[in-house]
């Protein structure tokens, strides 16, 4: 005669009935239970107030019409179209995201397996390694970089693609601490010894073992890097190249709220992401448990 | 099953015929300070299954792991039907393995994992999907084929294992304590099945266990490691009732330690003269190794006369089915164990009085101040 009740956190709530009449019970347990329902309640109301409250002013912003009383408009979306230095910066921001993405990864991803199954010794080395541009703040970072950019101008040019260099130093705290999640979760070797003895090589056991089973950690490492790069504004101005934060800077002198407005489309574009990725992410199945 | 039976004669045992000899020559692996293999000299026969026993850090694993090529050796040879093996890459020997580990790939089904290697090999599609097919029916999973591992229990997942193993058609197969993870009644079922398969289809097989029960039951000859040395390698039956040394014997089965005096190759246990097998054991105190079911229990009449033995008192009896087992204190204030079918325990309850004396089979026998 029990019900569960869902409160959309993923948690479940069962709600005490009286054995009679089926409706909500009155005793001690579920007078706490109902308490606990108010709370979660209210913790996401204050939490979702919290998080909308500037995304709705950014919203309101950028629809409202020149001078008083003016009626709501979408001019500053449509007028994104009109700044084609900002179209640029879009195209680049998103051809470094996608850049760095795949470069963090494809760097990470095997040096932390090799680690891991052959020099486990370097772990700590390597973590080491890993977290310490988190400890940097950016503006130490580009003093450091300045120097080293002007031989990465010299070899590869002056693309604001080169970028990519630095940000995958950027993302590497990030993107390192969800891989190693990710390898966590698995029997690295185990399964690499169990598909080299099955003749594979090592990028076979790379591409087709390690990769399949660290999907979510690998997806969830490029949506970092993809919301990291997408929101860089200090390495790119500071070494003088042009990204979507920066020229989003450089209009909002010009006009505000076109800026705001792509702010608040790359804001979305990241939520898209991350809905996307929690679907991809997701078992195939749930576990059966049977008699042998 | 009928079915499967007669494609496994098109499978992996027709393929490699009836398996290969495999030779191990004096085959050394250290670890920084530690010493896993120190030597270990092996030969075995084709179609042969030859499993290794020994305690924790005998060298066993590091063995079966030289073998695989997951680890390479500071020295020796690997010789696989008449091929020297020791600096192939894993990949390359051809050699199927079922770890303890649970290793399927999990997003991979029973019959992906199993085709995975027949892919890596290039196999046409049809022909993958029905070898796959086969191996699944061998180890009796047909109807689990497109379940993922966390849809499948232990057994089960160990059962694709080796149909994965068995599948690329391999020189040897090796098992890596495949069975101690799961749980005492599937361990038996499964102990059975690998080795009613592999005596389907042939394939030299070197076995790792640290459960001599299970070596005893399935190998063809067992290999006893002690610090990264053979101690003895052969048959099941010999191992248990002739142990090469007093180790083997304290390791394989239930053995009671008894002193006595070593004298011209024969030790006096409990009123008994025994021959000494293994090592030549030089005059004086010594320890013998006893099993239990070597013990005579006789009723004490109060007679004693010239009868053999000790006297003795039914301390406990331990009731494990179809025998039982009765622990005796002696006079001299140690204790034995004898092993008696149930119906004959009856005659020696919990603390009546018995003569204790043991059979004249030979026995082997430690020094009384060596370790065993």
């Amino acid at each position: 005669m029990s019900d569960i009740m869902s409160l959309g956190f993923g948690n479940t709530v069962p709600v005490v009935e009286h054995p009679d009449t089926g409706k909500p019970g009155r005793g001690p347990l579920a007078r706490r239970r109902r308490r606990l329902t108010a709370f979660r309640v209210a913790v996401f109301v204050v939490m979702g107030v919290f998080f909308f409250t500037p995304i709705l002013a950014m919203f309101e912003f950028t629809t409202r019409g020149t001078g008083l009383g003016a009626p709501r408009t979408l001019a500053s979306w449509r007028a994104i179209f009109d700044y084609p230095d900002l179209i640029t910066a879009i195209q680049v921001s998103l051809e470094l995201a996608a850049i760095t993405s795949a470069a963090g990864l494809f760097l990470l991803v095997p040096t932390m397996v090799w680690v891991r199954l052959r020099l486990p010794r370097l772990q700590r080395v390597i973590e080491f390694l890993c977290l310490l541009p988190l400890t940097v703040p950016a503006i130490v970072l580009v003093v450091g970089l300045a120097p080293v950019y002007a031989w990465v101008t010299y070899f590869f040019g002056s693309s604001t693609l080169t970028l990519a260099f630095a940000y995958v130093v950027l993302v590497l705290p990030y993107t390192y601490r969800v891989i190693d999640a990710g390898l966590r979760g698995i029997d690295v070797q185990t399964l690499s010894e169990a598909a080299r003895s099955l003749g594979a090589g090592w990028p076979t056991v790379m591409w087709r073992i390690i990769a399949p089973n660290i999907r979510s950690a690998l997806l969830n490492a490029a949506l970092l890097s993809v919301a990291l790069v997408l929101g860089e504004f200090t390495i790119a101005s500071l070494l003088s190249f042009q990204n979507l934060q920066v020229a989003i800077n450089f209009l909002g002198r010009a006009n505000a709220g076109v800026s705001i407005a792509v702010a608040l489309a790359s804001l979305f574009f990241a939520f898209i992401l991350l809905v996307a990725l929690s679907f991809v992410g997701r078992r195939r199945s749930a576990p059966v448990h049977e008699e042998e | 099953m009928t079915q499967s039976m007669t494609d496994a004669a098109v499978g992996p045992g027709a393929a490699s015929g009836q398996g290969v000899e495999v030779r191990l020559e004096d085959l050394r692996r250290e670890y920084g300070p530690v010493i896993a293999l120190d030597g270990l000299s092996l030969t075995m026969a084709p179609g042969e299954m030859v499993a290794l026993l020994g305690p924790s850090g005998c060298g066993k694993t590091s063995a079966l792991r030289l073998v695989a090529g997951l680890e390479e050796a500071d020295a020796g040879r690997i010789v696989v039907g008449g091929h020297d093996v020791t600096s192939l890459s894993a990949n390359k020997r051809g050699m199927g393995m079922v770890f303890q580990a649970y290793s399927l790939f999990p997003h991979m089904t029973a019959r992906q994992n199993v085709a995975f290697g027949l892919r890596l090999r290039g196999v046409k599609d049809s022909d993958r999907k029905r070898r796959a097919g086969d191996m699944l029916e061998l180890v009796g999973l047909s109807a689990q084929a497109d379940r993922f591992a966390h849809q499948m229990s232990g057994g089960q997942q160990q059962r694709v294992a080796l149909a994965r193993a068995l599948a690329i058609q391999p020189q040897v197969l090796l098992l890596d304590e495949p069975l101690s993870a799961l749980d005492a009644k599937v361990r038996v079922q499964l102990r059975d099945e690998i080795r009613r398969i592999q005596l389907e289809v042939g394939t030299t097989t070197l076995f790792v266990t640290h459960d001599q029960e299970e070596a005893l039951a399935i190998a063809d000859r067992v290999g006893v490691m002690r610090a990264g040395r053979l101690e003895q390698l052969a048959s099941p039956t010999d191992v248990y009732a002739r142990p090469a040394s007093a180790f083997v014997a304290e390791f394989v089965g239930l053995t009671n330690k008894i002193s006595g005096p070593v004298q011209g190759g024969r030790v006096q246990v409990l009123g008994t003269s025994v021959a000494i097998v293994g090592t030549a054991v030089p005059d004086g105190p010594a320890t013998a190794m006893v099993r239990p079911e070597a013990i005579v229990l006789t009723t004490d009449d109060g007679a004693g006369g010239d009868a053999p033995g000790e006297l003795g008192t039914v301390l406990a009896v331990s009731f494990l089915g179809a025998i039982s087992r009765i622990t005796i204190t002696l006079p001299n204030g140690g204790s034995v164990i004898a092993q008696l079918p149930t119906s004959v325990a009856a005659e020696f309850p919990a603390g009546s009085s018995v003569r204790v004396s043991v059979r004249p089979d030979p026995v082997p026998v430690a020094p009384a101040d060596s370790p065993s």
